[in-house]
């Protein structure tokens, strides 16, 4: 009986998961835009899944990981809680900080407002993912050496958004890091060191691959 | 030549202090590895949430947390206030449950059934004459003859209003914890605190308090990590003393009780506000004859403090003041980074500031003149430092006469400020172990705010074991090692580098009396250095740092450092100045920040790359509050309008201007006088620094804080029209 009802909740997720697809949803944004939303709602209603616990799989760092989420769940809950993979942190809870922000097929999410389900079937990255074997990405290196932390609560939060960053722009100009970096908060005051920080990753990035 | 055997070496002969250092745990922080206190997940650990009070003032008519109780997957629920409690401002806590995760917990509160009698609230006090019986006098003081000096016909008379707002500390961790049961009588808390060793003996009281029994000794606190403190988090807290009930009535299960954003906002922590009419005096000649001061401000329920003004400048001969202290049914005030001096810094030099427009004088002349007026032991300090910020700002090219008269819409101006903090290192203590392996460890009961304190530890010791940085382990953040002080006012570089430096220097001494017989010498003769332990003189006669600590057979060496102790380490009273460079757009009203100066004294320096992060994150803190921060409170409702970091503005990295310039004042006559506290002091001075430059570069005071591009604009066209 449970299991049968398992997959016919995995059965919907998935058809759910398509319609969103096909409705042009983002991820990232997860907004219905415009005479789709009406659409949406009428093929939502057969389609629901929740509110109960419903499997989900989420691909972090390259490993796949079973869960079993209510669809209310955020990406970042279902990291933290769930997974203990604690880097990430929940400190505004509304996408205004960016302190949980992660690599969602190498772009900068705020995975506090990411809905678990709406990950699976993404490759996703986390601070943890960055540091291979335990060594320091040149980000990460570059925040140490240039002390762009200082309680550090936000910092996770801050190497993931200047890795994303740049990868997008290998060769920013401070402006432009200023621009780039400013959807993340930190309260201690350690901009200074992160512009000098995002400065030096940069150079020291040239050339290099950069992981996740 | 160190005259007592703990002094700091001679300067000539510092390896590691004052040298920039990388902070020890930096690669931890930067990977995510470092596990704060909310990122704490133990076995079968519950999630608790606790049910506000939605009214700013009220009392309990009714509540029944037994719907909760009942509801899937809550494990334990408890009344924090019963029938009869009066609630005094709206985010107040009155139940709380625990469940088997952190939705199902939300879920549950909501089935808290509550009802209140709602009573008459205050929550905005920045108008006295509205304020009532709420305000009470916090006393009045009078040196000299004020009125005689104001009505000297020679006088020049300057009066305003000048005001700061309620602000949060917001920090980025909220406030909480992760608490279990071990056993019927030991609890374990991971915090996220300022104060690692005071909280088992605060959560052991307020547990018996509760009929729960159990002893101070058997409760444990960890913290490794904090996100943020800024002297809100000192005290086990209600979200403690719950949590603890709560994992009790779960037999013992961990409890994770964090308080959300917009909980954290309402009530845990605020910075008093401080509003005030300010009259201040002149002879021709720049010389400050006379202050006058009538001022008031909120910190919630309890008192406001009392700022001290006139600020840095007491020895003004003539002077009234008197405060007034409102009671509001807004969330209760907490220290906040030096608590009482930005508002009363703002509130001194700014109405000084006008005085010397009044006086047409340059401001920096004005506040040098006066300097004289400071306390004695600052003097130097500070008129060093003005010439150095002055060089810095670049003052005598860029400073004008009030009102950037360049044609168009973007004014330019300069502000200066300067500030004092004590910063004695508090009481403490630590282990310090040397093993015959050559292994180095320091534990103390300490924490890290992000001061850098396990670097400071670290290089001390290394320091005074001739070691790398690297070889010396430091283990802090946990109530079984030796007590140190709470990390507030500025006390915990202090502190640590002199525990350190004590314990250090008797662990050496022992190592030096087991080494001695194989050199020949004697104990006293010998030194350690560039990783050895040799003859004073004569590095031919020397051994390993490993092979030294292989004399010591099977024996550790244990020694305990303390603070405050034999010699003086550390020390008291700092001075800083700093200078602002805005520019204003009189279209729009906003304020950017062109370049910050900051000159700061800290006695000696021990890590020079932690210490300048500190200056560089009170500065930025300071335009945080210049220019954004306030907790916006609505009278009608009684609430806070903006408990989430949308709308609780923060600067973010582009809003801090193109330039910061830390100088730190030291060498002969600052490092000397030993380790003095930084934390505080270079948050004090922006908030007048910018107001200032504000001023100068349109030409009219903007009275209150934050210089939001509203007040800017108001202030525009109340000085056109004057």
């Amino acid at each position: 009986m449970r299991k049968k009802r398992e997959k016919k909740e995995a059965a919907l997720a998935l058809s759910r998961r398509d319609f969103l697809k096909g409705a042009g949803v983002t991820v990232s944004g997860g907004l219905l835009v415009g005479s789709s939303a009406a659409a949406a709602e009428a093929a939502v209603s057969e389609n629901v899944v929740g509110p109960g616990p419903v499997p989900i799989t989420l691909r972090i760092n390259g490993e796949n990981h079973r869960l079993s989420l209510e669809p209310r769940i955020t990406l970042l809950d279902a990291l933290r809680d769930h997974l203990n993979i604690t880097g990430s942190k929940k400190v505004c809870d509304r996408a205004t900080c960016g302190a949980c922000t992660m690599l969602m097929d190498k772009k900068p999410v705020y995975a506090c407002t990411v809905l678990a389900i709406e990950a699976e079937g993404h490759d996703i990255t986390t601070i943890e993912g960055l540091a291979k074997d335990g060594q320091l990405s040149p980000v990460m290196e570059a925040f140490w050496k240039n002390d762009a932390q200082q309680c550090g609560f936000c910092t996770p939060g801050f190497v993931m958004a200047c890795t994303a960053f740049l990868m997008k722009n290998s060769d920013p100009t401070l402006e432009e890091i200023e621009k780039g970096l400013g959807g993340n908060l930190c309260r201690c005051g350690t901009y200074a060191g992160i512009r000098r920080a995002a400065l030096e990753a940069a150079k020291a990035m040239k050339g290099a691959q950069i992981h996740g | 030549m160190a005259s007592c055997k703990y002094d700091w070496p001679p300067a000539g002969q510092l390896g590691l202090i004052g040298k920039k250092t990388d902070r020890i745990d930096g690669p931890a922080k930067v990977s995510g590895r470092a596990k704060y206190s909310y990122d704490i997940n133990r076995p079968g650990m519950l999630f608790g949430k606790m049910l506000t009070c939605p009214h700013a003032h009220a009392k309990v008519k009714s509540i029944d947390v037994s719907p909760a109780l009942r509801h899937p997957g809550v494990k334990a629920a408890l009344v924090i206030q019963d029938v009869g409690s009066e609630i005094q401002w709206a985010g107040d806590e009155v139940a709380a449950v625990a469940a088997v995760d952190f939705a199902t917990a939300e879920d549950a509160v909501r089935l808290i059934k509550v009802e209140y009698d709602v009573l008459p609230h205050l929550v905005r006090e920045e108008n006295l004459s509205k304020d009532g019986d709420r305000a009470k006098s916090a006393g009045e003081q009078k040196v000299g003859d004020p009125d005689k000096a104001f009505a000297d016909p020679e006088a020049v008379v300057s009066e305003g209003f000048y005001g700061a707002p309620v602000i949060t500390h917001c920090c980025l961790e909220t406030h909480g914890n992760v608490v279990e049961w071990g056993g019927p009588d030991s609890v374990l808390t991971y915090s996220s605190t300022q104060n690692v060793s005071g909280i088992p003996s605060q959560l052991g009281a307020a547990l018996r308090a509760k009929k729960i029994n159990v002893q101070d000794g058997n409760i444990e606190t960890i913290c490794q990590y904090i996100g943020g403190g800024f002297g809100s988090k000192f005290s086990i807290d209600r979200w403690g003393v719950v949590a603890a009930e709560l994992s009790k009535q779960a037999g013992g299960k961990p409890v994770k009780l964090m308080l959300d954003r917009g909980e954290d906002l309402e009530v845990a922590g605020a910075r008093p506000s401080y509003f005030g009419h300010v009259k201040a005096s002149a002879a021709k000649d720049g010389s400050i004859t006379a202050w006058h001061s009538e001022t008031w401000g909120t910190g919630g329920p309890g008192p406001s403090g009392v700022p001290p003004v006139p600020y840095v400048l007491t020895g003004i001969p003539n002077i009234y003041k008197k405060h007034t202290s409102v009671s509001t049914n807004i969330g209760p005030a907490r220290a906040w980074r030096a608590p009482n001096h930005p508002q009363a810094c703002l509130m001194t030099l700014a109405a000084l500031d006008d005085l010397a427009a009044k006086l047409n004088m340059d401001s920096m002349e004005f506040f040098k003149k006066n300097i004289l007026l400071a306390p004695t032991y600052l003097v130097k300090t500070y008129q060093e430092e003005f010439d150095k910020a002055a060089e810095l700002s670049e003052w005598s090219n860029r400073w004008h006469p009030r009102g950037d008269k360049t044609p168009g819409h973007l004014k330019r101006g300069l502000g200066v400020s300067f500030h004092t903090w004590g910063g004695r290192g508090h009481a403490g203590s630590c282990n310090v172990i040397v093993r015959p392996d050559g292994s180095v460890t320091v534990q103390s009961g300490t924490q890290d705010l992000g001061t850098g304190t396990r670097t400071v530890i670290a290089v001390v010791a290394a320091e005074t074991f001739g070691l790398p940085v690297e070889a010396i382990q430091v283990e802090i953040g946990d109530s079984r090692y030796p007590f140190d002080g709470a990390s507030g006012g500025s006390t915990t570089v202090g502190a640590a580098s002199a525990w350190t430096r004590r314990g250090s220097v008797d662990a050496l001494n022992q190592l030096f009396a087991a080494v001695a017989p194989s050199l020949g010498v004697q104990p006293n003769q010998l030194e350690a250095r560039d990783g050895k332990v040799q003859v004073q003189g004569d590095s031919s006669k020397s051994l390993s740092w490993k092979d030294a600590c292989a004399k010591l057979g099977a024996k550790t060496i244990h020694t305990m450092g303390k603070n405050p102790g034999p010699c003086e380490l550390d020390s008291v009273g700092v001075g800083g100045v700093q200078v602002a460079d805005v520019t204003v757009d009189t279209e729009t009203g906003l304020v950017k920040i062109n370049r910050l100066v900051a000159v700061q004294d800290c006695g000696l320096v021990i890590d020079k790359l932690t210490a300048e992060s500190q200056v560089y994150g009170g500065l930025i803190m300071g335009v945080c509050y210049a220019l954004f921060e306030e907790k916006i409170m609505d009278q009608t409702i009684g609430r806070m309008l903006n408990a989430n970091m949308e709308f609780y503005k923060l600067a973010g990295i582009g809003d801090i201007g193109g330039e910061l310039i830390v100088h730190m004042m030291t060498g002969p006559g600052y490092d000397n006088r030993g380790v003095i506290g930084l934390g505080e002091p270079p948050v004090i001075s922006p908030g007048a620094a910018i107001s200032n430059a504000v001023a100068n570069a349109i030409g009219v005071r903007v009275s209150q804080l934050p210089l939001t591009p509203a007040r800017v604009l108001a202030a525009l066209a109340k000085g056109a029209v004057a």
